[in-house]
């Protein structure tokens, strides 16, 4: 990129055309399994997952075949390694992440050391490179994201009872096994493809933080989902668009990767406030228990309680509590009473 | 969905039942027998192995030994499990993603529904009627992990109501729950019972449920210690089963004979 490109000319270059498309299909696809890893409280198993694809990526550079196929591949067994160790190993789920992680990351830069490839190959891989991406690359990243969403959606109630409720959902007939090995290839899937676009280091924050962003303001599960994949283009699309717009202003070199993540921690930083005073206020006006006080104790109160007089309005069985310094008070007749 | 049972059709039965847990005894050789229609409370101390029984009894924990037949099929080739219900310990209510009312009692109504099809009306109208037997059709919309624990109990219940079973297993659904929320949850499990359903509780304490209790079975140390009458709480507790106790056991057993015997307990009125 020269100065003399402006970014609005940016735009008409096929490479950042791409890079936009491949962008915007990574971004909806990771939280679509990002989700279902939170609700698990498995959200470090992208990170996982993301260690492990380094060693598939070194061996596809090594054989001189497709990255992100190897990468798709081990990725895969690792993640079903991983699941299995999990379901029989019973609470140590953590470590076996640990020994995946640290083997899957030693062994592909062991790997790239003895193909005689730079660092500066793997590092491609380890933090995203959208600009770089051929035609194929573009339409192999389509299929596959395509292939995450139509699983992650589709198969939302079946996945959503599995990782909610594993026992439960055995004891309604279905094959548990089989949707845990199916979360975890789907998760391995969508690493392999967002490790272009924000790159294997970075890659579980993709498929994590909308997520997180999204449930600050959420209620339901199916809402989170769809948010969260909303928020996840949002964020690969911005960050695309705003590297380049630093790449192109002043000249540096700025990877989309970086500003990917960050741009998606933002949002988070922003909405967290947000769900923080909604939740205190939901708990403020949680009714109280429908039992009556112990004894009549009339109060006087400088100001008449009502709609519009800043205390919280609180149900208390058939009548209103308002709520102030620690005190409830009850309208009777002419005073208030303490509740 | 009204099923006849013939009288080979236990709901359950147990014969020589051996659990081991890592190569060490938890249940040794249980016989139980629940008839159809029957309220039966599984009781004993922390670690007598009641919920150990329970998981066993739905195919959660292999057996070792013995053999167990649900509704006169083996474990082992028993498809049917749309006529289980199954009500966890409280834990499974929530998990790291926010969750409404409606979609987790919704995750029940699973064994009804085939893949890729949205919820047919059918379905709908089942998790509205477990709402509405738990009494919480008004929070449907809200998130569960804003309900107080006694609600989310109930919330439980809906899920497996909502798959419309015949044969119910809770495990300690009142532990931790607030008296007034004991008493709504035994309001609910009264209506299961009147409309036919067979009900097997694990409880450490029976509290409001105690009137819907038809039988007692009393664990201990992995073995069944008493088998009979119900018990009141503190005879349970108090290690002699039955001899001096006996006056507290007139439970009656002729509480819903005027009532007609229909197994689908959601659509019993129909």
């Amino acid at each position: 990129m020269t100065a003399q490109v402006t970014f609005w000319e940016l735009f008409q270059y096929p490479f950042m055309q791409r890079a936009l498309i491949a962008a915007a299909f990574t971004g909806f696809a990771a939280p679509a399994v990002g989700t279902y890893l939170v609700q698990r409280r498995l959200s470090l198993m992208g990170d996982g997952i993301g260690h492990v694809a380094v060693t598939g990526v070194a061996l596809g550079l090594l054989t001189g075949t497709s990255p992100i196929w190897t990468a798709v591949v081990v990725a895969t067994l690792g993640a079903v390694l991983i699941e299995l160790i999990r379901a029989r190993g019973h609470t140590n789920g953590d470590v076996a992440l640990a020994l995946l992680f640290y083997g899957g990351l030693a062994g592909g830069v062991l790997l790239i050391g003895l193909g005689g490839e730079n660092a500066a190959t793997l590092q491609a891989y380890l933090f995203g490179s959208l600009l770089t991406m051929s035609v194929s690359d573009v339409f192999v990243t389509m299929a596959l994201s395509t292939v995450v969403i139509l699983a992650g959606l589709g198969l939302a109630p079946q996945l959503f009872a599995v990782a909610q409720d594993q026992e439960f959902a055995r004891v309604t007939g279905l094959r548990v096994g089989f949707y845990n090995v199916l979360v975890a290839v789907l998760a391995a899937v969508s690493v392999s493809v967002a490790m272009r676009t924000v790159g294997l280091l970075l890659v579980s924050a993709l498929m994590v933080v909308p997520v997180a962003t999204s449930q600050q303001l959420t209620r339901s599960f199916r809402t989170t989902l769809l948010a969260a994949m909303v928020l996840g283009a949002a964020a690969s699309l911005g960050g695309l668009v705003l590297s380049a717009y630093l790449s192109v202003s002043f000249q540096p070199t700025v990877t989309p990767g970086p500003t990917i993540v960050l741009l998606a921690l933002t949002g988070f930083a922003i909405t967290w406030p947000v769900g923080a005073l909604l939740r205190r206020r939901a708990r403020l006006r949680e009714p109280f228990p429908a039992l009556p006080p112990p004894a009549h104790e009339p109060t006087e109160h400088a100001h008449q309680h009502g709609k519009d007089c800043g205390h919280a309005a609180v149900p208390h069985g058939d009548h209103v509590d308002y709520v102030h310094d620690g005190h409830r008070h009850a309208e009777h007749g002419a005073h208030y009473d303490e509740h | 969905m009204l099923v006849t049972t013939t009288s080979a059709e236990l709901p359950v039965q147990l014969t020589g039942g051996s659990v081991a847990i890592g190569g060490r005894p938890v249940l040794r050789g249980i016989d139980l027998e629940v008839p159809a229609g029957q309220f039966l409370a599984l009781m004993g101390a922390n670690g007598s192995g009641k919920s150990t029984l329970v998981r066993a009894l739905i195919g959660l924990r292999p057996l070792t030994s013995g053999r167990l037949t649900l509704f006169g099929t083996p474990i082992e080739r028993f498809q049917d499990w749309s006529r289980i219900g199954f009500v966890p310990q409280r834990g499974g209510a929530t998990s790291g993603v926010p969750v409404s009312v409606w979609e987790l009692v919704a995750s029940g109504r699973l064994n009804h529904r085939r893949l890729f099809r949205p919820l047919s009306r059918a379905d709908r109208a089942a998790i509205t009627q477990a709402l509405d037997v738990v009494g919480l059709a008004d929070r449907a919309g809200d998130g569960v992990a804003t309900l107080s624990g006694g609600q989310q109990q109930r919330v439980l219940i809906a899920r497996a109501l909502a798959g419309e079973p015949e044969l119910f297993f809770l495990d300690e659904p009142n532990a931790g729950v607030d008296l007034a929320n004991q008493v709504s949850l035994a309001t609910s499990l009264g209506r299961l019972k009147e409309r036919g359903a067979t009900i097997v509780l694990v409880a450490h304490e029976l509290g409001p449920l105690a009137s819907l209790v038809d039988r007692a079975v009393v664990m201990r140390d992995g073995r069944v210690a008493y088998d009979g009458a119900p018990l009141a709480d503190h005879a349970v507790h108090g290690g002699a089963y039955g001899d001096a106790h006996t006056h507290h056991h007139h439970a009656s057993h002729h509480e819903h004979d005027h009532v007609p015997v229909v197994r689908s307990p959601l659509e019993g009125g129909r």
